[in-house]
């Protein structure tokens, strides 16, 4: 009895003790890099393409035999942490990861009601966080070590007459929009501006607003008709577009009818119908019609988990990219903690013209990116076809 | 000029949907000294009835290989949700409004937004946060006259309307049930002693209103073809200040009032920036109704009020 007591407390000892060893040469040799996502809670879909994006790119890391920094091959080690889609986990998610887990930068989390409160927790911990699908100013607003994957709102508006102006050469623009939501009319308003810079004063010939649950635009319209414009621009939610659509057709409006990224649902063009055929909005990234890297990735994502990735899922996969890249550009890590922190957010800021599959990217001062968006067609057969890549 | 007509015909089908529904607000509000704030809602109930009459009947015509003009199936679809809504009239009356008759006036008013509540969550819980769209039992053909646009289903939407206020103008003019709303309007307490049941005679009056609703709400489906569950309410409001201003006991009156708000509400955004068009078009009801307080056709009669 005490000879097997005795084998078993020497043999638990050496697991142990292997264990630790292990773990120890780990902890300096293992990159980890965390990923804060939604995997239950309201909106699984987008922790789950979050979650599969990181993943795949694992894969190809693995397959490389690690990530090289300077002259050392690192393995990587992904910390996945469920945020539940609520604020209070992601913040618990984000202190977790970096207090205990010891990782380098984190990935996410991708609503803004979760990304500016975590985004709060890595900034004050001095260490990188990208959120690859917030939107809201709020999240990097004065955070030197949180930065973010997609385009903001007042980048969108630029994109959108850039578009117009290039492609069809207009000068007279109309917009309509709801004048008692904040994402159009903000959007209007950064339209406005940008269309009135390309085109002089007095080039929006028609700015028409209506108010929520409006269902009648007809008057509107016929002001927006009769002034001549060349387009309508009107950045609104899937069931208000099929409604302004329809009419704006029936009272003869024949001219192009163009949209932001909120028309980017499937809903729209149910609702829509063949009235929506062939109109242009803009938007992060566009599955059907992509070429290169993109297409690459739609490829392997579809492949392996069997549906056509999401914008989400895009991005996170140019975000991981992202912070690769600034890992990789530091030209070695010291394995203090603090100081490579430092050296992977001193790196990313300097980043330029990252040739990501949402468009390439630079950061601004604010962690923003400046980036291109992409222009989207609805198909004949009523699919969000990639049409153009447009830079501000 | 064209800019005009085009804004006229605008305002004639918008105001189609005001007449429509401040009938039935008006006849509860003559007969019966009562708000039916669930109208509205009746309205929004009637028009998913009829989206799922509609659907119903175009599988039904689809598994039985037969081809139907679509006019056919959209004038079957409006008489059939008429119907369903008037039974739904019948059973607010019934339920809301008979048990509360000698209760305090504002617990019927208070009753009547609670039932608009839960018909507008109940659908809600029924069918969901997505949208609806309505099927497109007619397609749409697009006329043009110089440079003014209308399309069938105005026309349609116009003429139906017209003819179903001038025929329950005729109702409450000719027939003997008419007769006896419009004595129940002139002396309410008067009229059950003469022997007309003040039980018929509400759920009637119920049936009728809910039925008018129902149509509008298939003819809003037809032109606005994005159903939700609470798209009723403002629209209701709207139609409320439209039966008010028609003034009481004109059935009428409602109508024309209804197609000059829609006229009102269009032709202020035409002159004015659109971000003012409430904001002008009530600040001038206001002052209509601050010179004729009775509305239009209104007689001064007791404001006492009864059920």
């Amino acid at each position: 009895m005490r000879k097997w007591t005795t084998a078993l407390v020497v043999v638990l000892a050496v697991v142990l003790a292997a264990g630790l060893i292990g773990c120890g040469e780990k902890r300096q040799a293992t990159i980890k890099i965390g990923i804060n996502a939604p995997i239950t809670g309201d909106i699984p879909k987008v922790g789950e393409g979050t979650k599969y994006a990181a993943q795949m790119w694992l894969e190809g890391i693995q397959a490389a035999g690690g990530l090289q920094v300077g002259d050392k091959k690192y393995p990587v080690e992904l910390v996945i942490e469920d945020n539940e889609a609520k604020a209070e986990s992601a913040v618990k998610a984000n202190t977790k990861m970096i207090t205990e887990d010891g990782v380098l930068a984190i990935i996410g989390p991708q609503a803004s009601k979760q990304a500016i409160p975590a985004g709060g927790v890595a900034n004050d911990y001095q260490t990188l966080m990208i959120s690859p699908w917030s939107t809201n100013p709020d999240t990097t607003k004065n955070r030197p070590y949180v930065f973010r994957g997609c385009f903001l709102d007042p980048f969108q508006g630029p994109v959108v007459a850039k578009f117009i102006k290039g492609e069809f050469g207009f000068s007279k623009a109309a917009v309509l929009y709801d004048v008692a939501s904040d994402y159009p009319k903000g959007l209007a308003e950064f339209f406005k501006k940008a269309w009135e810079e390309i085109n002089g004063p007095g080039s929006v010939v028609a700015y028409e607003s209506f108010t929520t649950k409006d269902t009648d635009f007809s008057a509107q319209l016929t002001k927006i008709k009769d002034s001549g414009a060349e387009f309508l621009f009107t950045p609104q939610y899937y069931n208000e577009v099929a409604l302004i659509v329809k009419q704006a057709h029936e009272l003869g409006f024949t001219q192009p009818i163009v949209g932001s990224d909120s028309w980017g649902s499937a809903e729209t063009v149910k609702l829509c119908g063949p009235d929506c055929y062939g109109l242009f909005f803009s938007t992060h990234y566009a599955a059907a019609g992509a070429q290169g890297a993109t297409k690459e990735f739609i490829d392997r994502y579809q492949k392996k988990y069997g549906y056509v990735p999401d914008d989400v899922a895009a991005l996170t996969w140019d975000s991981i990219r992202l912070v690769a890249q600034a890992i990789e550009k530091t030209g070695g890590l010291t394995g203090d903690l603090k100081k490579d922190r430092q050296a992977v957010r001193d790196q990313m800021a300097k980043i330029k013209d990252f040739a990501g599959i949402t468009g390439n990217m630079t950061f601004t001062e604010e962690g923003d990116p400046i980036k291109c968006a992409v222009i989207v067609r609805i198909s004949d057969k009523g699919e969000f076809e990639f049409y153009k890549q447009v830079c501000p | 000029m064209a800019f005009f007509m085009q804004n006229v015909i605008n305002a004639l089908q918008w105001g189609s949907f005001y007449a429509l529904i401040a009938l039935g607000y008006s006849m509860v509000y003559s007969i019966l000294m009562l708000f039916n704030f669930t109208h509205g809602d009746i309205f929004m109930t009637g028009a998913y009835i009829g989206l799922g009459v509609a659907t119903a009947l175009l599988a039904l015509v689809a598994a039985l290989g037969w081809s139907l003009p679509g006019w056919l199936l959209l004038v079957a679809t409006i008489i059939i949700s008429m119907f369903i809504t008037s039974l739904l009239g019948v059973l607010v009356e019934r339920v809301g409004y008979r048990p509360l008759r000698s209760a305090p006036r504002a617990s019927a008013a208070i009753t009547g937004l609670m039932i608009g509540i839960i018909l507008e969550y109940g659908n809600l819980a029924l069918l969901g946060t997505q949208r609806l769209s309505f099927p497109e039992l007619i397609q749409t053909t697009t006329y043009s006259v110089g440079s003014v646009y209308f399309t069938n289903k105005k026309i349609f939407i116009v003429v139906v309307a017209l003819l179903l206020m001038v025929g329950l103008h005729q109702f409450i003019q000719k027939s003997r049930w008419g007769m006896a709303m419009r004595a129940m309007s002139y002396d309410f307490p008067i009229v059950p002693l003469m022997g007309v049941s003040l039980n018929l005679i509400a759920p009637l009056t119920f049936a009728i209103g809910s039925a008018l609703a129902a149509a509008g709400g298939i003819l809003y489906g037809m032109a606005y073809p994005v159903l939700d569950p609470f798209m009723g309410i403002l629209l209701g409001w709207k139609s409320f200040v439209a039966a008010i201003l028609g003034g009481r006991g004109s059935i009428l009156g409602a109508a024309l009032a209804g197609f000059l708000l829609g006229f009102i509400e269009i032709f202020t955004t035409m002159v004015f920036p659109s971000t003012f068009r409430d904001l002008i078009a009530y600040s001038i009801i206001l002052l209509i109704l601050t010179f004729r307080p009775y509305g239009f056709f209104g007689q001064a009669h007791s404001t006492q009020l009864r059920l």
